[in-house]
């Protein structure tokens, strides 16, 4: 056992982001590319994963323009259907595996931490390797694409039509692998997630006075931790019956293609809210900064997401209700999809309370918050609509199920998550985005959208399939598609709006100050952007908006500057109750990601690919592991 | 503005290493005990849903012998016994019983790899016969992945342990590779029901 080492003369610094020279030498990654490779920064993770997040969202709304100017006219021969299968393949694909998870998860990893008011992540190293994972997983997929070898089945790859029978070669395995990339990497944020928002939180942050996006991520961590074993068993059983000859979705040798639907949208529907639920949470807290109040009805809210998680596992067979289910499973899925309406409008009018009762300032991220509660119920209302079966059976794989999820997915998802951006923005980089160009930004959005999702509705309804490379003239379709077509440029010039507004603020923008909105989470209460520390004291709360009170911001001393040491609290209320040591930066994430990268796609090529490329990984592991004799926060230097 | 602060507290006499909830380690085990709990329910539920598709299940009406499959569950029961002692060494931080006990998990994980090896070629059926044979082969990979994971991770601790000396958090680490050990034993349980004994009751 090792004796106590006498302790450090305590640092008495003045505000968050005074830490001591060893304190920020202790906390520092290693100087240029290395440091890049190895950190384990949950911020500079945070930042990069976001980056990635967005490279893939232009690169999937470059796809979808494609699609609009072969739909805009009849008969269009800018692509034939091949290309357009990989085209929509590729697009949804990419939205919702690379895009819209990660890029919410990419959030919560630098937010979440600072508005705990701690100093990194839990599992800063695992951290580190998620991103990889994710970003080779990525990678591969568009790699394959480029060479001809990219997805072609939808981003949700029905059997039979995805089996090796009618997608023979390699692209549909590549796309099956991509799923076991993005699922493990996805769900190794979920439980750093969990871990950090359920212990390290700032001492006196009971759950009561935890702030909602808090409690959005820590709901769609564990929906994320139920939810996709579903997918990796799923696409594992689909990639084995293509390689091995197993026969899961076989009906010839027992097996059935049905099996794959329930076991995929059993992911697939609480993939929707996973992405959604972390918009909820983004919304409250803009709301609440830009209301200049407490969210009304904070326990309603709190229960509000509890439900809408809960239900969301209730919901899946909606997706298969053309599939000649019983007529009592079709009408409890009918009633589950009804019900989960309740919680999401109680959200919408608890923060209209807040706004009516409050002193709204309408900035940029705000408006996007009021972009999503015209979109969003718009959304909602046709997603009751589809709950019902013999409308589902009517339009069902029709464009009115298109604009449908569009509404919801855009609408509860990318518009708060534009919103958040211009939230954090300042937080992220030290300083602020152009309000001019954000309204621009907003307004070009709000409008091409709903220019090119709205008369989908319509299309839908006159019978206008969806996943058609192209369409005869005489159906009546063509006006509606070339008016869509438009706004889906119009979509672009918004995207571009956002990212010159971004590339100015990194060049020349206004310095944002610690807290440019007057916002009261934890997350303000340091430097922008913070010190690699975080926090050079830990923050005690004393109410759920702890940067309203005018005092001195209360805070506790003590923890070791000579190492990377971080303070745990209890689950509920918050107490302190042990300190614990951080590792330091390290390649081996990285290391072991390349590992994993070689045994999945090996995998695709030959089984045995399973076999070694588990021995690099197994070393890779137990190096990141292995404690170094100078990596002190992984030792316990106290007796008990 | 930036905001002052005013020191209120110290938390420099708090320990530096704890068990279970305390322990940050503890939660990561947990949260990767929910997944692979997870996957083992999805994959049980497969199984399940791929049985009314054939007319007798299974489809060639011979089970898995009991012989390893029993032989393996005996053993891996026995671990529990080892496994809960380990627990208990590292929680009041006996370092000799730590080091002996580690030694007999590592030679109780060697002995259930061999006995799983035997299992596999006693399953009565192939991945690629029909999907009874495609699930079943499924749970076993599984499930041995677990044993093969953890079996694993054992290995570098008991390394550390012998070599390095034991501070707090590997007492910490100990205790919770326990826990997943008990996770691996007793979720095969449910998972040696299924695979050899529904077969028998439904027939």
């Amino acid at each position: 056992m090792a004796t106590r080492k006498p302790q450090p003369a305590p640092d008495v610094p003045q505000h968050f982001s005074d830490g001591s020279d060893e304190l920020a030498r202790t906390w520092a990654d290693a100087p240029g590319f290395w440091g890049w490779l190895t950190t384990v920064d949950h911020k500079r993770i945070g930042r990069r994963y976001i980056c990635t997040g967005m490279v893939f969202f232009v690169l999937a709304g470059i796809l979808a323009l494609a699609m609009r100017t072969q739909l805009a006219r009849p008969e269009n021969g800018l692509m034939g259907p091949d290309r357009y299968n990989q085209l929509f393949s590729m697009h949804g694909t990419t939205m919702m595996f690379l895009f819209a998870v990660p890029i919410m998860e990419a959030v919560a990893v630098y937010v979440v931490p600072l508005m705990c008011g701690t100093r990194n992540i839990a599992f800063p190293r695992l951290n580190a390797f998620s991103y990889w994972v994710y970003l080779f997983g990525g990678v591969m997929i568009w790699i394959a694409f480029a060479m001809n070898v990219g997805p072609e089945t939808g981003w949700f790859s029905y059997v039979p039509l995805a089996n090796s029978d009618y997608s023979p070669g390699k692209r549909t395995d590549f796309w099956a692998q991509m799923i076991t990339f993005t699922e493990v990497a996805a769900l190794a944020v979920a439980v750093e997630l969990v871990a950090t928002i359920l212990k390290t939180r700032a001492p006196g942050m009971t759950l009561a006075r935890m702030p909602l996006f808090l409690w959005s991520m820590l709901i769609t961590s564990f929906m994320v931790i139920f939810a996709m074993p579903s997918v990796m068993l799923a696409s594992t059983f689909l990639i084995t019956d293509r390689l091995v000859g197993t026969h899961f979705y076989n009906p010839a040798d027992g097996g059935d293609a049905l099996l794959w639907q329930h076991l995929f949208w059993f992911f697939g529907h609480p993939e929707v809210y996973i992405i959604f639920v972390p918009a909820l949470g983004m919304i409250s807290s803009i709301v609440e900064t830009f209301s200049r109040r407490a969210v009304f009805a904070h326990t309603a809210m709190v229960l509000a997401l509890v439900t809408t998680g809960f239900f969301a596992f209730g919901l899946w067979v909606h997706h298969m209700f053309a599939t000649g289910l019983p007529a009592l499973g079709n009408s409890f899925y009918t009633a589950a999809s009804m019900v989960i309406a309740i919680p999401s409008a109680v959200q919408v009018f608890s923060w209209l309370a807040t706004i009516g009762t409050g002193k709204p300032k309408f900035a940029t991220p705000l408006l996007f918050v009021l972009g999503f509660f015209a979109i969003f119920v718009l959304g909602g209302l046709t997603g009751v609509m589809l709950a019902s079966v013999p409308l589902d059976l009517q339009v069902h794989d029709t464009y009115f199920v298109v604009a449908h999820f569009h509404y919801v997915l855009i609408g509860g998802a990318v518009f708060p998550l534009f919103g958040a951006f211009y939230y954090w923005f300042p937080k992220f980089t030290g300083r602020r985005l152009s309000e001019t160009a954000g309204k621009w930004n907003f307004w070009l959005f709000f409008i091409g959208f709903n220019v090119t999702f709205f008369p989908m509705h319509y299309l839908g309804l006159i019978g206008m399939p969806r996943r058609v490379y192209t369409y005869p003239v005489d159906m009546g379709w063509d006006l509606w598609n070339l008016i869509a077509t438009i706004g889906a440029y119009l979509i672009a010039i918004s995207a571009l709006v956002f990212v010159v507004n971004v590339v100015r603020a990194l060049r020349s923008g206004e310095p944002a100050g610690d807290n440019p909105w007057d916002a009261p989470s934890l997350e303000w209460a340091t430097a922008s952007p913070p010190p690699a520390y975080n926090f050079a004291a830990i923050p005690r709360v004393d109410s759920a908006t702890p940067l309203w009170s005018d005092n001195d911001l209360p805070a506790l001393s003590g923890l070791r500057s000579d190492r990377r040491e971080i303070l745990l609290t209890t689950a509920t209320d918050a107490d302190p109750q042990i300190t614990w040591g951080l590792p330091k930066p390290s390649s081996w994430p990285l290391w072991s990601a390349i590992a994993l990268t070689v045994l999945f796609i090996w995998s695709i090529f030959s089984p045995w690919g399973v076999v070694w490329g588990a021995i690099p990984l197994a070393v890779a592991l137990t190096i990141w592991f292995w404690p170094s004799p100078d990596d002190r926060g992984l030792i316990s230097e106290k007796s008990r | 503005m930036t905001r002052r602060i005013a020191i209120v507290g110290d938390v420099s006499e708090l320990a530096d290493y704890g068990y279970g909830p305390q322990a940050l380690g503890w939660w990561g085990v947990l949260g990767f005990v929910l997944i692979e709990g997870m996957a083992f329910v999805l994959a049980i539920g497969a199984y399940l849903y791929l049985m009314p598709f054939e007319a007798h299940w299974p489809p060639a009406l011979r089970p898995p012998d009991l012989r390893y499959g029993t032989l393996f569950t005996i053993v891996m029961l026995a671990s529990v016994v080892p496994n809960q002692l380990i627990k208990h060494a590292a929680l009041r931080e006996d370092e000799p019983a730590v080091r002996r006990l580690i030694l007999i998990m590592i030679a109780f994980g060697v002995a259930l790899l061999i006995v799983r090896g035997f299992e596999f070629t006693a399953l009565n059926t192939r991945w690629d016969l029909n999907a009874y044979g495609s699930i079943v082969w499924a749970i076993m990979v599984l499930h041995t992945i677990h044993l093969a994971t953890d079996f694993y991770d054992t290995c570098p601790l008991a390394v550390l342990v012998h070599v390095r000396g034991i501070d707090g958090r590997h007492f910490s680490d100990v205790e919770d590779n326990a826990v997943y050990w008990n996770f691996v034993a007793f979720s095969w349980l449910v998972l040696y029901v299924l695979i050899y004994w529904l077969p028998r009751w439904l027939s």
